[in-house]
């Protein structure tokens, strides 16, 4: 079985963010993938992937809650491929794989937590995880996106943003920077290739993948906001009119920052924030409603109506 | 060895010197200047090698030594070498001015990122890929505890 053909129908982890802020994201998602003739299949009665908070206090219990996700896809759906469009949980379900795979404490501690929850017990390279760049990526391709393409991105000029756990740390994603058509973790371009396709302009924007102050927006906002900050208006010194995001906490990051900086620091920088899938899923002819702008914090009705999107 | 208030305000000012090269001199010192907190935070001496042609890439590796999180600034490490290389081998480019904006901001952005991690007890865990505040037995305690 060919990757494509692999990836048409995946186990579909939505994780937290996604049925809370980051709901125009799962909104989005699905609604590409029902475009593109994609079947996304949720994790039954999934849990969460042990975010930041449970890694930085028992990494070992962050591993085994993500390692139940995929136990659940693998044992009870006997499905092969997970899908993570957050960037945390994919990170994390990678962690947990290579976790897995090469340190045998963890695989201890996995197998008898699973045992006390009454679950079968993950065993490596069962499931392939993968974020929703791979997905659109390597299903349907730029070509294939070309093809479908309704009302064309051109005119928008787009910075797009990765955030830092997309590609880092670099040992848990081994089939990136595997030479042409793979992903590189120093400049990744998944996102750059498909809005590409559909028509958009991508500016050279060199904060990329550099933080965006998200885990230490409760303890120290002033020093989240000044991060993002500089990414906007970076951006927008690129020329961007949008960035966009394929990350539900940069992305509530970005839009809450924005605002306040604007009201700390009186400093506005007009650059529109949209899901890289907000995107697509309007160039292949989606209603903006129907990929969930209105759910956003910041407005982007008027500019989209303005590129002939709204 | 400026403090990290002086070296905010420098970056600033670097950005908007009217000599570009001057300003990307400057820069990629100050950027230097702030890994080297970084690195002396540690407990070790900031080296004086290059890599790739930068002390900074130097500079990067020996922070991020032990300390993966750390990595989550290499690649805007590379972006002040990069900016630099495009001021430095290309001073006649019409948009040399934004150029250096955009090394400000890079510069910038690298201050705000390590800065932020220093804040808590000098040397705080700050991103996602934070190292585990809780390690060895009192979290194997926790994870494996019978009920």
């Amino acid at each position: 079985m060919t990757t494509k053909e692999k990836y048409k129908k995946v186990a579909y982890y939505p994780g937290c963010a996604l049925e809370g802020t980051g709901h125009s994201y799962n909104r989005s998602t699905k609604a590409v993938g029902k475009a593109l003739g994609l079947d996304l299949v949720e994790v039954k009665n999934w849990n969460c992937c042990g975010a930041m908070e449970v890694k930085n206090i028992d990494p070992k219990l962050q591993t085994y809650l993500s390692s139940r996700v995929m136990s659940v896809a693998a044992n009870e759906m006997d499905m092969d491929v997970v899908m993570a469009p957050c960037n945390g949980c994919y990170h994390n379900l990678k962690k947990a794989e290579y976790d897995l795979a090469n340190d045998e404490e963890s695989v201890e501690v996995v197998d008898k937590l699973s045992k006390k929850a009454g679950h079968k017990t993950y065993e490596s390279g069962q499931v392939e995880t993968i974020h929703a760049l791979d997905w659109i990526k390597q299903t349907i391709g730029e070509d294939g996106l070309r093809e479908r393409v309704k009302n064309s991105l051109s005119g928008i000029k787009v910075a797009n943003y990765y955030g830092c756990m997309y590609t880092r740390p670099r040992h848990i994603f081994p089939e990136k920077d595997q030479g042409p058509g793979s992903e590189s973790t120093s400049k990744p371009h998944f996102m750059d290739d498909l809005l590409a396709a559909a028509g958009a302009e991508n500016v050279d924007f060199p904060l990329k993948t550099a933080c965006c102050g998200g885990a230490h927006t409760l303890s120290d906002s002033d020093t989240s906001t000044k991060l993002v900050l500089n990414i906007l208006k970076a951006a927008k010194m690129a020329g961007a009119d949008v960035i966009a995001t394929e990350c539900p906490t940069c992305h509530s990051g970005l839009e809450m920052h924005q605002i306040r900086a604007e009201k700390r620091l009186g400093e506005k920088v007009d650059v529109k924030i949209l899901y890289f899938t907000q995107l697509l899923g309007m160039a292949l002819g989606l209603k903006p409603r129907k990929v969930g702008v209105h759910e956003n914090i910041s407005d982007s009705i008027g500019f989209l109506k303005e590129k002939g999107l709204g | 060895m400026r403090s990290l208030a002086d070296i905010e305000s420098a970056i600033e000012a670097a950005g908007a010197n009217p000599d570009p090269e001057a300003g990307a001199d400057e820069l990629l010192a100050l950027s230097e200047e702030v890994l080297e907190h970084w690195v002396t935070a540690k407990g070790d001496v900031p080296t004086q090698d290059e890599r790739e042609g930068f002390r900074l890439l130097a500079l990067h590796r020996q922070g991020a030594k032990g300390d993966p999180s750390f990595n989550a600034c290499r690649e805007t490490c590379r972006e002040v070498a990069y900016h630099y290389n495009l001021v430095k081998l290309q001073p006649d480019a019409a948009e040399i001015t934004d150029r250096l904006q955009m090394m400000m901001m890079v510069s910038s952005h690298l201050y705000l990122f390590i800065s932020g991690k220093m804040q808590v007890a000098q040397l705080g865990d700050f991103c996602c890929s934070s190292r585990p505040i809780r390690t060895g037995s009192e979290a194997e305690t926790v994870t494996i505890k019978e009920a």
